[in-house]
């Protein structure tokens, strides 16, 4: 078997991690023929406070804009920038119509966020397939993307990165010492910030130091994530690339929002919690499971993060006992030392719901099975009629606030490469 | 949320007449042009997704061949346009 002309055994994956350059900028200038040529970046609405660079084309990227910088600091490094909304739905087409074109060589396939993807195309020549690949999203989606081709996930993914666009980079057994070793650290999956920042002060800069360095030591300073990263630097991440019917595994379902105005007391905070935890249980019970962790993240003005989490007493899909629980966990954890910018809500630790239950002899359960028909009625009732047809009275408080409708303004996100838990 | 259209004067939305087959395939038959003239479609010699960088658009891309010349027709979901020449 041939992996980009190099003779490898059978056994041996062969990998490619597909990455549509500048995705969403890419698919706004295909669209719209008058802003190709000029600098463009796809912008949240800054009257809503999401005013930050999402993605930026090549232009914009020399005059030195970066993806997450605020769209004023944007302009000021380039005036004359060209700044669009985000159209998610047409982004979502996209990423369907890619992963038609990766169902026609295989089917596992595993998204990673809207513009990425792992295939695993064992047994075939990974480089012509990437070419192949390659060819068909310029001629039939009109944009381009940079695929990495190993024998394995990590490898795969650093090889996209490193031509742009439109390119094909094997990183083989034979010549990954040479690509990726001499790449910085940062640029390695889950090497963030503060892993960074603790690497850089034992003097490892590089993947390839960080491959060099012994397991024992890595554990040490990082905990269990050094041993992974020391395999990931090594090309020794055995990971599958998940199939496509495992993709819909779902671990947790969850709701932020970053609001119109600071949050300055409880109130404000009952109301946002109210309108996220009925999004959240509108959606698992969508999904017919059942939680049993609330979790809340929150972020102050200072942009300052918490992230606090807590088990129920029994698992639930009804907003009022997930909303009095992230309520409670705020309460305890939040002393107001600050605004609030943004709040989020998260439900983990699913189960079906319809299972065997155990109930209380303490709570009124039929009281709680009334709560939740309820709710259900009011979910066919909004499916019908708009989400704003029945609102409950505490969000009329406040109409800005109580107007989000995150589930019907929900976008799907990456979720971590570590689906079923970290394993060292 | 719904997808948002953009509108650029190369890209001409058109009315089409099709047939429906059994077996799903859509077959255009002839289309109406912005200044009102109807054009029939002599044959349809190609079918594949296209993206069109003249309009600006993507869609499954209909080639075919009108009074003698090659046109393109690209369905995007549910509308069809074409690129202005």
């Amino acid at each position: 078997m041939f992996l980009g002309g190099e003779y490898v055994s059978p056994k041996e994956r062969v990998i490619l991690h597909s990455d549509m350059n500048n995705f969403y900028a890419s698919v706004e200038c295909l669209h719209r023929p008058e802003i190709r040529g000029k600098a463009v970046v796809v912008g949240g609405d800054e009257e809503a406070r999401h005013g930050i660079v999402l993605a930026k084309n090549y232009i914009a990227k020399k005059a030195g804009i970066k993806t997450a910088e605020t769209l004023w600091q944007a302009r000021i490094k380039c005036p004359g920038l060209i700044v669009v909304p985000p159209n998610y739905p047409l982004y979502l087409r996209y990423a369907k119509y890619a992963r038609e074109i990766y169902e026609c060589y295989t089917d596992q396939i595993e998204p990673f966020g809207l513009d990425e993807a792992w295939l695993d195309v064992s047994g075939n020549d990974g480089v012509m397939v990437a070419d192949e690949i390659r060819q068909r999203i310029k001629a039939e989606l009109g944009v381009t993307v940079s695929i990495g081709v190993s024998y394995n996930k990590i490898f795969a993914k650093l090889g996209s990165d490193i031509k742009k666009p439109d390119a094909t980079t094997l990183v083989s057994r034979e010549n990954y010492q040479a690509i990726a070793w001499p790449l910085p650290v940062g640029d390695l999956l889950y090497v963030g910030p503060s892993t960074q920042k603790k690497l850089y002060w034992q003097g490892v800069s590089t993947i390839g130091e960080l491959a060099a360095m012994p397991v024992d030591c890595l554990q040490r300073l990082l905990g269990k994530v050094g041993c992974v990263l020391h395999a990931f630097a090594n090309g020794l991440d055995q990971s599958p690339v998940a199939r496509l019917s495992q993709e819909s595994l779902i671990k947790s379902i969850g709701n932020s929002t970053t609001t119109p105005r600071d949050l300055v007391c409880d109130d404000d905070v009952r109301i946002l919690l109210f309108v996220l935890c009925e999004s959240v249980c509108a959606r698992m019970r969508e999904q017919g499971v059942l939680s049993r962790t609330v979790a809340i993240t929150l972020r102050d003005s200072e942009l300052f993060s918490v992230d606090r989490q807590d088990k129920l007493k029994a698992p639930s899909c009804i907003s009022g006992e997930i909303a009095d629980a992230a309520m409670q966990l705020f309460r305890q954890h939040y002393t107001w030392h600050q605004p609030i910018r943004s709040l989020g809500v998260r439900c983990t630790d699913l189960v079906p719901a319809g299972g065997l239950q155990q109930i209380s002899f303490f709570d009124d359960e039929v009281n709680r099975q009334r709560r939740e028909a309820l709710e259900r009625t009011v979910d066919s009732i909004r499916n019908r009629f708009g989400h704003s047809s029945v609102q409950r009275a505490a969000v009329w408080a406040d109409q800005p606030l109580g107007s989000i409708n995150p589930k019907g303004d929900h976008v799907i996100h990456p979720v971590g490469y570590f689906k079923d838990g970290m394993k060292a | 949320m719904i997808e948002r259209q953009y509108d650029h004067p190369d890209k001409i939305y058109v009315q089409v007449e099709a047939t429906f087959y059994p077996d799903g395939r859509i077959e255009p038959k002839s289309f109406l042009w912005d200044d009102g003239r109807r054009f029939d479609i002599d044959r349809v010699t190609d079918v594949r997704r296209a993206a069109s960088l003249k309009a600006g658009g993507i869609g499954t891309r209909y080639t075919c061949k009108v009074l003698g010349r090659t046109a393109y027709l690209y369905r995007e979901e549910d509308k069809w346009f074409m690129e202005r020449r």
